[in-house]
């Protein structure tokens, strides 16, 4: 039991990726890459923009699979899609002709939970995101920092163990952000679940995370990580005034910045 | 008349204009609009109706080929008071619609079911398509002899008719529309926990549905057009049969008025299917047709 306790959540080992062109042409997304995510750990990735940090999370969901290398979830091989995963997606993936509880509900009932059962934990979820009010709203109805609490609901009602997010809040204005971060944090920390964040905002990732990927330019490989030991619980909205904040910011960015520039030196040319 | 929209137009810019003020504004100008719209619907109309009479009365046409209006709704008022030369006007329009309705259940259910099924398997619709393509090239209408042949005289062959006609409009649409379901929101029922058959029937089939209204408007006047050409080639009843005896027996006047049935039941089809649709589809921001 000892043991078991101590396997991490997510490991990815010497994973590469590569996938063909509609020319034919063989395409690299990730080369060599290695990461780790404990058990209730928040780990965000930040790299320049279509550097391959989408693949990653594709490869942990089983959506995707390594052209070589290997994926472990839970300490063992990704086979299909795992139950004990959820996603939130960068674009609106909430299903426009059902009501806001009938998307909360969703995942209990594709899982084969009984109606009143599935309804009821629904109701309970939109609670916690204060949209009790909305429930027989159409998600064009809302507006898109509500459709994003209700995509988290409608993730978090699976009680998933590992959470990921494809730069889940990249679409809102800066306020809702800010407020989305605190939701998120609050939640996460309820739920223990293991966290992957990928963004391209880094005050986002350091304000979140416990560690902090950086990628290089594609493909893909790990840069470096940095272990941001700000103290928990975090007010999101604070948080980014304070001096260790800064001088994270700082070094990480000086670090990012070469690959950012290398990534558009190549799109440019 | 135009004076009245420049005055909205003037009085909601004042400064100190009340919330009131401009709604009733606003409200005024709608009403007004649609008056306007409604008038010159009407007007165009009367206008081509009362055209038509004079030409043909003045010997500028030949009443004999192109008929007039009133001679066209006298026979429509003898053909309901007291029915056609082959019997009730009534029966021979059940019949019809009979055949269309048939055809069109029919053939949307297949076209739906097929194009979903072959939407979601690839391997399927890369050996399929080719026939499908060879078949579509077919005119729909040259299958009415064979038809007939094949199913006699009776409901069948129109029924068959309609259902060709049908069927490829809504199958194509429908596999189109599963196609086209965005690739997020499946991955998103997955990672939820959806089978392939709950994918299917909870996102893929409900995100097609208004690529699949799309097509069941115009098909129901696809139905219509199988059952009458069916009824043109052979039959004992139906509306096709009584345009086939106005022409055998040079009455234009009969030929038009079979023409104003089926466009009148054809135009209550559509409104009826707008309905459905808009009860269907009350998720969406706004339909995609105009209301009228």
């Amino acid at each position: 039991m000892a043991a078991a306790k101590t396997v991490p959540a997510i490991e990815l080992i010497n994973v590469s990726r590569r996938f063909l062109s509609p020319t034919g042409k063989s395409l690299t997304a990730l080369r060599d890459f290695t990461m780790t995510v404990e058990r209730g750990e928040f780990v965000a990735v930040v790299g320049p923009t279509g550097c391959g940090k989408s693949t990653t999370l594709n490869l942990i969901t089983g959506l995707a699979s390594p052209s070589a290398g290997e994926v472990r979830v839970m300490g063992g091989p990704v086979k299909g899609i795992d139950p004990r995963i959820g996603f939130v997606f960068q674009t609106d993936a909430l299903f426009p002709w059902r009501t806001v509880i009938e998307n909360v509900m969703a995942g209990p009932l594709f899982r084969g939970k009984p109606m009143p059962q599935a309804q009821a934990s629904a109701r309970d979820w939109l609670s916690r995101v204060g949209l009790s009010r909305f429930e027989q709203h159409y998600p064009h109805q809302l507006s898109g920092g509500m459709r994003k609490r209700v995509a988290l609901a409608q993730t978090f009602i699976n009680g998933p163990e590992i959470l990921l997010m494809d730069e889940p809040f990249s679409a809102l204005d800066v306020q809702t952000r800010v407020l989305m971060h605190e939701e998120l944090l609050r939640l996460w920390s309820e739920a223990k679940a293991s966290v992957v964040f990928v963004t391209h905002d880094l005050e986002e990732a350091i304000a979140l995370a416990d560690k902090v990927y950086v990628l290089t330019a594609g493909p893909a490989t790990v840069k470096s990580v940095y272990t941001i030991d700000l103290p928990r619980p975090r007010i999101v909205a604070d948080i980014r005034y304070e001096q260790n904040f800064i001088d994270y910011s700082r070094t990480i960015w000086a670090d990012l910045k070469e690959e950012v520039e290398t990534s558009y030196a190549r799109a440019a040319a | 008349m135009t004076d009245a929209a420049m005055d909205i137009s003037s009085r909601a810019f004042r400064p100190g204009t009340s919330d009131a003020e401009i709604e009733a504004a606003a409200a005024k100008a709608v009403t007004h609009r649609r008056r306007t719209v409604i008038f010159w619907r009407v007007a165009i109309l009367v206008a081509f109706l009362g055209l038509w009479e004079v030409a043909a009365r003045l010997a500028w046409i030949d009443p004999f080929f192109y008929a007039m209006p009133s001679a066209i709704a006298l026979r429509l008022y003898e053909w309901t008071t007291e029915g056609t030369s082959e019997g009730p006007l009534w029966y021979h329009l059940y019949v019809t619609m009979e055949e269309a309705v048939i055809g069109f259940v029919t053939g949307s259910i297949a076209g739906i079911i097929i194009g979903v099924a072959l939407g979601r398997n690839r391997m399927a619709a890369d050996i399929f398509s080719i026939y499908i393509k060879v078949i579509n090239s077919i005119p729909r209408v040259v299958l009415a002899p064979i038809f007939i042949m094949i199913l006699g005289l009776g409901l069948a062959s129109k029924v068959a008719l309609a259902f060709v006609m049908v069927f490829f409009v809504v199958f194509h649409n429908a596999f189109q529309g599963v196609r086209e379901a965005d690739r997020a929101m499946i991955a998103n029922a997955r990672i939820l926990g959806a089978s392939n058959w709950q994918l299917t029937r909870s996102v893929i089939v409900p995100s097609a549905m208004s690529w699949i209204f799309a097509s069941l408007h115009v098909s129901f006047g696809f139905a219509i057009i199988g059952a009458i050409v069916g009824e043109f080639v052979g039959s004992r009843y139906g509306i096709g049969l009584l345009i086939n005896i106005a022409k055998g027996s040079f009455d234009a006047a009969g030929m038009y008025a079979a023409i104003v049935i089926v466009m009148v039941v054809a135009l209550g089809a559509e409104y009826l299917m707008t309905m459905v649709e808009d009860r269907l589809a009350k998720w969406r921001p706004q339909p995609l047709h105009e209301t009228q």
